[in-house]
């Protein structure tokens, strides 16, 4: 008979984390497979009150360490008291959300324990050998791996699971505190000071409308036709890698692999040719416009409508347009 | 002060990947290389830290022969020293190159002066395996967070200031003694591109190399496997890669709505069609 599977749970605001959630999910798939029950583990003084809204995600069991020394962020003192649910549970696997912190977490579980650990994985399959199937170039690559250990951990890649939560008046699980041993340095990297987001317009994650533009812009002045249609559009401006490494946009302005993933309703990309690295920021869009010079771009192959031409004329043709229909001058 | 950072060597690939016959590898035969992006902010920030207090700097990365040219690269912007742990051109997982990086760390600090500031990439960006830095560190037994995006120090120079972004928006700030390991993303700052001068002053340059071969596939350490579930023995090594694939991607032709600036009447009918246009 296999240990349990047992998945960390992070939380806000009394709610687990949708990561979470989609982790849980693969973590429910995997203990079914293994005929083994699922235990969650849930870290902060509010870990009970979470603990409680997993029932319908079919946690059997929740391991809650309500210590307020873990409420704030601290990533090894984390990865210190789910090592110490590990010891009492002896899992089959430890299952984290493939998100910051999860993984940062994992990777501190992994490290203490001296245990492999599979990030971003979107598919289990236990035996003799257990065989995970996992992301690299966030997500445009396929791994098939073995890992083989005692104790396996993973993280489940964003996005790659459905949550499917069973009925709402599922049994809550039963909860058993515990208090983590915590050393002095498992607390030194923690959060010391917040900062609050900066409003100041429409949020590129947020936005309904992204228009994104690339080298072909041209310049950093070239951004400013963007700007209008997105204004237009009640939208946001973001880009490439090569306007942030040309210093046209600020960094957090930046779309892709190691910018920031968007999923609007429309997504209007001028003058990005649609490298890998690019498409995996904006591939979560209901749908992508591409204007571009060249009919044979990569962007091609991924966008829904396109406008082949020079985004210098095309794009203020299209405000202009917007203008002229709204019965505004231009 | 005094700064390692440790760099990847990963191809640039583009608009597709494609991948070797056996399925093990990106065929890199028509591509170049580069320092994964996370680091190549870490190569320039510890250019700029040292810059502004002074010390020396070191680079260091595991890979093949090749992985010269990286190294090359961190030296042309103002990294002074460089150290190649030099496989044999297969892959090595994080549970081995971290145990390889922690050992050279060691070893290195042994016969010159400790690194105040060690610094990894959050993630490579080929294997994205989230772990490196963390194992490095914990081996080491010094204090580390990942995902950041802006270093200052305390004004008696014992401690490091990191921020990073918080999970629903702002930041977050982390203040660490050093020594101290950092995992940096891009947006840290905007690396410099390297001068003519700079390329030929790194050309001149020894790289330190130390032959490591191929990855090691047993456990690592005394007694590992065994108990390593209660963190005594070893490490042991993996996830081991049984093969690459591409993920299956639905590809629909874009319906082309036109050339040009006339294509604008059909572009504005598509937003208001969509929604994202009040009519
Ligand atoms: C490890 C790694 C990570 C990366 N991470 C990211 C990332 O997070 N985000 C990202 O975006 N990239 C990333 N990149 C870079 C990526 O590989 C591409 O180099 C980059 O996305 C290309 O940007 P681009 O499309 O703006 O430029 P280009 O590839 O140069 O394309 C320009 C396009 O504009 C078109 N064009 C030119 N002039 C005009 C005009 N006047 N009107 C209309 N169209 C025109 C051209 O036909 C072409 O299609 C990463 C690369 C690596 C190796
Ligand atoms: N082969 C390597 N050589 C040097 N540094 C590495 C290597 N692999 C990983 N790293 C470092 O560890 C970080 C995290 O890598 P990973 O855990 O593989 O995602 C990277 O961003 C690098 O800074």
């Amino acid at each position: 008979m296999s240990g349990p599977v047992l998945a960390f749970v992070e939380h806000a605001g009394g709610e687990p984390d949708r990561l979470s959630l989609e982790a849980l999910s693969l973590a429910r798939g995997l203990a079914e497979t293994l005929g083994t029950t699922l235990e969650a583990v849930v870290l902060g003084s509010g870990g009970e009150a979470v603990a409680g809204r997993l029932g319908p995600h079919d946690v059997a069991r929740a391991h809650v360490a309500a210590d307020e020394r873990l409420d704030d962020y601290a990533p090894a003192a984390w990865g210190a008291a789910i090592r110490a649910a590990v010891s009492a549970t002896s899992p089959a696997a430890v299952v984290a959300a493939g998100s910051e912190r999860g993984n940062e977490v994992l990777a501190h579980v992994a490290a203490r324990t001296g245990l492999p650990m599979a990030a971003n994985v979107v598919e289990v399959t236990p035996g003799d050998s257990w065989r995970v199937v996992r992301q690299r170039w966030a997500g445009s690559l396929l791994e098939d791996a073995a890992l083989d250990a005692p104790i396996r951990l993973l993280s489940v890649a964003p996005h790659a699971v459905a949550v499917e939560p069973a009925a709402a008046d599922a049994p809550a699980p039963s909860i058993a505190t515990f208090e983590p041993d915590l050393e002095p340095a498992d607390l030194v990297a923690r959060v010391v000071g917040h900062e609050a987001r900066t409003e100041g317009g429409i949020s590129l994650s947020e936005a309904k409308v992204v228009v994104g533009g690339g080298r072909g812009v041209g310049s950093a002045a070239g951004f400013e036709q963007l700007q209008v249609l997105a204004n237009q559009l009640g939208g946001a401006v973001g880009g490439s890698r090569v306007v942030t490494s040309l210093g046209w946009r600020p960094h957090s302005d930046q779309i892709g692999q190691t910018g920031l993933r968007i999923a609007p309703d429309l997504y209007i990309a001028c003058g990005i040719s649609g490298a890998i690295q690019h498409i995996v920021g904006c591939k979560a869009a209901k749908r992508i416009l591409a204007i571009n010079t060249d009919p044979d771009s990569p962007i091609m192959a991924i966008a829904d409508y396109a406008v082949i031409g020079d985004l210098a004329t095309v794009v203020p043709a299209i405000t202009a347009e917007i203008e002229r229909r709204r019965g505004t001058p231009a | 002060m005094n700064i390692l950072v440790c760099v990847k060597r990963v191809p640039q690939t583009g608009g597709r990947i494609v991948l070797t016959a056996d399925g093990q590898a990106i065929d890199t035969r028509f591509l170049g290389h580069t320092i994964s992006p996370h680091e190549e902010c870490g190569v320039e920030e510890a250019v700029r830290i040292i810059e502004k207090e002074g010390g020396s700097s070191a680079v260091l990365t595991l890979g093949p022969a090749g992985a010269e040219e990286q190294l090359r690269d961190a030296m042309a912007i103002g990294i002074e020293r460089a150290i190649l742990l030099e496989t044999d051109g297969g892959e090595w997982d994080p549970v081995s190159t971290a145990a390889a990086i922690a050992e050279t760390i060691q070893s290195q600090e042994a016969a010159s002066e400790p690194f105040d500031l060690v610094l990894f990439g959050n993630e490579a960006a080929d294997t994205g395996d989230y772990q490196v830095g963390v194992r490095v560190a914990t081996a080491l037994g010094r204090p580390v967070i990942n995902g950041i995006k802006e270093i200052w120090f305390r004004d008696d120079r014992r401690a490091v200031f990191a921020r990073r972004e918080a999970p629903g928006g702002g930041w977050e700030t982390y203040e660490l003694p050093m020594p101290a390991v950092l995992g940096v993303k891009e947006g840290l700052n905007l690396p410099r591109y390297p001068s003519v001068p700079g390329r030929l002053r790194a050309k001149r340059k020894e790289v330190e190399r130390v032959a490591l071969g191929s990855s090691p596939s047993g456990a690592l350490g005394l007694g590992a496997g065994e108990d390593a579930a209660d963190g005594q023995g070893g490490a042991v090594p993996g996830p081991t890669k049984l093969g690459l694939r591409l993920p299956a991607e639905e590809r629909t032709a874009a319906t082309i709505l036109g050339e040009g600036p006339d294509a604008a009447p059909a572009v504005v009918d598509l937003l208001e069609r969509v929604g994202v246009l009040a009519r």
